[in-house]
């Protein structure tokens, strides 16, 4: 652990979160998912603004406890974490890099027409849902008709 | 009945709901008929479960007492809660399951809706998280209705069964007392009674795409949202839902 002596810019601190891997898809960043609404000093104490996914999402109390290791671990000793119901968090604050990464790992982003595009796995257009539902409350459950492999589409909201 | 007192009614009102339907949807976890019903289910309880705690934890607030969201859910007596007794009524098959849930989803999303403008701005942001898992909830029991409803003979019958067996539970949703007409004062949330005509439509037309005949009767059983009288169920619902915190109080993970 480093001892911080002047105040990390907010810019930075943006930097180190996006560092920070979302617990259930590691493979994209708090950032990345647009939980993150807010880095502020207020005096001392530096004040990192969340904003839940889903109500029951079991992944939150992890997300919190990430955040603060991650932070703690770069020498910021005050800190406080807010939580932001409203406005509500949507799909559509999903980074650009994101979307990409999520493809990447096999997960469809979540797209306005309410299904994916396209099969992650091939890019066959022939999806076809499975369930509205998935292994987490973020996903449902699509397949390809095309590969046959079923795969996790982000649902859009 | 004083401003505060109201307000706490309402906010026991929807976090009891929500929290009493979560925890018999959840009872499905491991049993459903197909694996893709078991998650859908068990995700439908986590939503709902999730938004216990955002209302239970502002009654917790506006009582003022010091009482979080898990005091009010597992310390409280089966008389104490003020969930509609549509919510409590035992699952039977996956079938009844599925209309209950169409039916409350139904009333909820239009709840919600309204008190998105609550005058209460804690109010009014937690109906706006809730409204957009509502809305996916609603999405998907209606379109099993529908898709079972008109569906085989048996599936039919079963879900013409469910309807019959549950249509005296929707009135209460709908029914006024001196708390919500303080509530309607305030702006912070409408008169349950002005919502009916909405859900009506809405009903009809997925009741009618589902094949399905919803009864003449309004008879409505009463009791659930103003405590005066809960069905037998609840209490034995209390007891699994509640047995750890009885058992050992103050236990924490």
């Amino acid at each position: 652990m480093s001892q911080v002596t002047t105040q990390p810019s907010t810019t930075r601190i943006w930097e180190w979160l996006d560092a920070v891997p979302d617990p259930e898809i590691p493979v994209i960043s708090l950032v990345d998912l647009g939980i993150i609404r807010d880095v502020a000093w207020e005096g001392g104490t530096l004040v990192v603004t969340v904003t839940p996914t889903y109500s029951g999402c079991p992944a939150t109390s992890v997300i919190a406890m990430d955040i603060e290791t991650a932070l703690r671990d770069r020498g910021i000793t005050d800190l406080r974490l807010k939580t932001q119901i409203s406005p509500a968090w949507t799909t559509d604050w999903l980074t650009e890099k994101g979307r990409v990464k999520l493809e990447e790992y096999g997960i469809a982003p979540p797209q306005p027409a309410g299904g994916p595009e396209k099969c992650p796995r091939c890019g066959s257009k022939d999806v076809t849902r499975v369930s509205q539902f998935g292994s987490t409350p973020c996903k449902a459950h699509w397949r390809c008709q095309d590969c046959l492999e079923p795969f996790d589409y982000f649902k859009c909201i | 009945m004083a401003r505060e007192d109201a307000f706490f009614q309402f906010l026991l009102r929807m976090g009891d709901n929500t929290l009493i339907l979560g925890h018999r949807v959840s009872e499905w976890c491991g049993h459903a008929p197909v694996l893709e019903e078991d998650i859908a289910l068990a995700n439908t309880a986590l939503d709902l479960i999730g938004q216990t705690q955002m209302w239970l934890g502002l009654a917790g607030e506006v009582q003022g007492m010091g009482k979080s969201a898990d005091d009010i859910a597992f310390l409280r007596d089966a008389w104490d809660f003020r969930n509609v007794l549509l919510c409590e009524v035992p699952n039977g098959d996956f079938g009844r399951t599925l209309m209950r849930q169409f039916l409350f989803d139904a009333w909820h999303s239009i709840q919600l809706g309204r008190l998105m403008k609550s005058s209460d701005e804690r109010v009014a942001a937690i109906a706006e998280k809730a409204s957009k898992e509502v809305a996916y909830h609603l999405e998907r029991s209606a379109d099993t209705v529908v898709g079972l409803g008109d569906g085989t003979e048996e599936s039919h019958r079963r879900m013409q069964e469910a309807l019959d067996y549950l249509w005296p539970y929707v009135g209460e949703m709908f029914q006024s007392d001196e708390a919500d007409a303080e509530m309607v004062k305030a702006g912070i949330a409408p008169d349950p009674a002005s919502l009916r005509e909405e859900y009506d439509a809405l009903i009809s037309r997925i009741l009618g795409d589902a094949t399905l005949t919803i009864p003449e009767s309004r008879f409505a059983q009463k009791g659930g949202r103003t405590g005066a009288m809960h069905t037998e169920h609840l209490g034995h619902l209390l007891t699994q839902m509640q047995w750890l915190q009885r058992a050992y109080p103050g236990a924490k993970w």
